[in-house]
């Protein structure tokens, strides 16, 4: 198992927060709530080791040059695919949107 | 409506997590969650074991309504580790149906409903799972003197280990086609007891002996209903409207045990004899 | 030899010498009524039964008829003793090395047995009754549920061979996909996983441990001690009430007091 964690440039907090996923074979947990504004933080605890890059490269095709809201994001992940992963968090950002 | 139609108007109940049962089954609204994840109280066993923690720690607790009646639901979650018990969820069962049993004590007819799909202890913390569901049974027996607590298991872990007698002292127990209800699990029986005796990748064997079917038509299930939400929380609202039972399952030893001085125990069991056995008299 | 433990043959024997057995129950079970100091009390210990009918439980495991068997033999307590102002003690002589595992014994619904053997220890607190768990052996997962853990107080004899625990090691290992040596390992940094009672001792389960000369086959002094134990067992319930509650306080078990605090506001 493995903790990381990751931070990007964002605008203005969300005002709700959301839960998607669970932590079963293949799928991770995902809770959003509102961060600090200007950030977006996101940690991670992985039960598979040595994919941090793996991580990096998911998290800034996402959000690199989007402005996101500024979210606190935590994440327990089981041996979720990257699919998987955008799959949450997309679910996860629509739930806050429509709050 | 035609079957197809009636079969697109089911919406399924095994399918959904947790939570969503938990609401599914309350009336509109009156959901409310306590100890909900963003709290984030977790294991403080599994991160050190390099083991993934989940925020709620696999356990749900919601109070809110059921046709009114005031309602506290204890559901776990079976797709995080096996839905076993931990120390943490563990105590949010069983501390609900505690405080649920002192309501009652001041007046507050609080009952109590459990979705339970579980593999029962949770290994990694052991001894601490093993009490948690002691104290659960614990408190079953306190809060089904004043009112009913129903269990559930719809499927698809099923509910073993020390859960399975939690679910035996249960007010009511409602099982589905998808449900399995054993003390012990398949491949545990097989390790310890041989091939010959229980042949864990025999699903159809496994399913006759232990399924929510054959349970139900034996007497140690009150109900069986299909994989639909509202066929559920329909009966579950009748249980929870009914009141305590006439007779409770788990008080009938003298007649189990005269049923079972009547087995011939020599040869293996097929579960048609069980069903006759137990089926013939049940009151 | 013996392929199973004797131990709480043995604990029930001494303990129960003047004591007059009960019958109608199941062999495997061994029942007698007592009395420690002026307390009346039923000693109730599951036994190993070579002639069990049920052929998966003749070394001492709780099957079909132990656990169904258990809560008749406690069920007739709670109904004697109704309206008797004082009320049996009840001592479960803990020597539990599993529950049963068989293919009849799932069929035939042996969790539903065991459901009834907690039901009646629970009921018997709940009215009333002191409910001692003396472990002088194993008292290992279902079986310990069944004949033991509804107790309200537990008191632990100090012995390699007392414990307590989920599941044996063996199984455990070949379940958590670990080798029993990496299972110990674990087990020694992790105290709810560890197999000795002093790990189990400091989740604050326990109300006592006590050392004893010959735990196999106990001393005159060791069934003094024990008593003597037993009997302030049975004091304490009564000044301090029928719950579980004397089990929370431990910090290796802060998490379960936590969890409950925090609901109590919530709720």
């Amino acid at each position: 198992m493995e903790t990381l964690s990751f931070e990007f440039p964002a605008g203005q907090p969300p005002r709700g927060r959301t839960l998607v996923g669970c932590v079963g074979s293949g799928d991770l947990e995902v809770l959003i709530e509102p961060g600090q504004a200007g950030t977006l933080t996101i940690k991670v605890q992985t039960s598979v080791n040595g994919a941090e890059q793996r991580w990096q490269h998911l998290f800034a095709r996402m959000f690199d040059g989007q402005n996101p809201p500024a979210m606190a994001i935590d994440i327990h992940d089981f041996g979720a695919t990257p699919g998987v992963v955008r799959l949450r968090l997309e679910q996860g950002f629509e739930e806050i949107g429509h709050d | 409506m035609t079957d197809s139609a009636a079969h697109l108007d089911k919406h399924s109940f095994v399918e959904l997590g947790a939570r969503q049962r938990a609401k599914a089954l309350l009336d509109a609204g009156s959901f409310r969650e306590l100890l909900d994840p963003f709290q984030r109280v977790m294991s403080p066993w599994l991160s050190r074991q390099g083991v993934v923690p989940q925020a709620d720690d696999g356990v749900v607790i919601a109070k809110g309504s059921i046709a009114g009646l005031p309602v506290v639901i204890a559901a776990i979650e079976g797709a995080f580790q096996g839905g076993s018990l931990g120390e943490v969820g563990g105590a949010k069962m069983a501390g609900a149906l505690e405080l649920a049993a002192e309501d009652n004590r001041n007046g507050i007819p609080t009952r109590a409903v459990l979705l339970l799909e579980t593999g029962g202890v949770r290994l990694q913390e052991a001894n601490l799972g093993l009490a948690a569901i002691a104290d659960i049974h614990a408190a079953i027996v306190d809060l089904r003197q004043y009112q009913p607590v129903v269990g559930v298991v719809a499927g698809s872990v099923g509910c073993f280990g020390g859960m399975s007698i939690a679910a035996g002292l249960c007010s009511y127990l409602l099982v589905t086609r998808e449900a399995r209800l054993g003390l012990n699990g398949p491949q545990v029986i097989e390790q310890e007891a041989g091939l010959e005796e229980y042949d864990s990748r025999d699903r159809p064997f496994i399913w006759s002996l232990t399924g929510g079917e054959q349970r139900f038509a034996s007497g140690l299930a009150d109900s069986f209903v299909a994989d639909d939400v509202a066929q559920i929380q329909q009966q579950v609202s009748q249980f929870l409207q009914k009141g305590l039972p006439e007779h409770q399952r788990s008080r009938q030893a003298e007649l189990f045990l005269q049923r079972l001085a009547r087995l011939d125990a020599e040869p293996q069991i097929e579960p048609a004899t069980v069903r006759d056995l137990y089926r013939g008299e049940r009151s | 030899m013996s392929s199973y433990s004797l131990r709480g043959l043995h604990w029930f024997d001494a303990l129960s010498a003047a004591a007059k057995p009960v019958t109608g129950l199941p062999a495997s079970l061994k029942v007698a009524d007592g009395a420690l100091g002026d307390q009346p009390v039923r000693f109730i210990s599951v036994v190993g039964d070579p002639d069990n009918r049920f052929v998966r439980a003749r070394n001492g495991e709780v099957g079909l008829l132990e656990g169904w068997g258990l809560a008749k033999a406690v069920d007739e307590v709670i109904a004697a003793d109704r309206d008797q102002p004082q009320k049996r003690a009840l001592i479960a002589i803990v020597d539990v090395p599993s529950q049963a595992y068989g293919r009849r014994e799932e069929a035939l619904g042996i969790h539903q047995a065991l459901a009834a053997a907690a039901d009646s220890y629970a009921r018997a607190r709940l009215a009333g009754h002191a409910v001692i768990g003396l472990l002088v052996g194993k008292a290992m997962s279902g079986a310990f549920l069944a004949h033991g853990y509804q107790a309200n107080r537990l008191i632990a004899l100090r012995d390699p061979g007392v414990m307590v625990h989920a599941m044996g090691k063996a199984s455990a290992a070949r379940v958590t996909l670990r080798s029993v040596e990496e299972l110990e390992a674990l087990a020694a940094s992790v105290p709810p996983m560890a197999y000795d009672i002093d790990s189990y001792a400091s989740l604050g389960l326990l109300w006592e441990t006590l050392s004893v000369e010959q735990i196999e086959q106990p001393t005159t002094a060791d069934v003094a001690r024990v008593n003597e134990c037993l009997v302030q067992a049975i004091g304490d319930v009564a000044a301090t009430g029928c719950d579980l509650s004397g089990r929370l306080g431990a910090s290796n078990r802060a998490a379960s007091s936590r969890v409950r605090q925090l609901l109590r506001v919530q709720w």
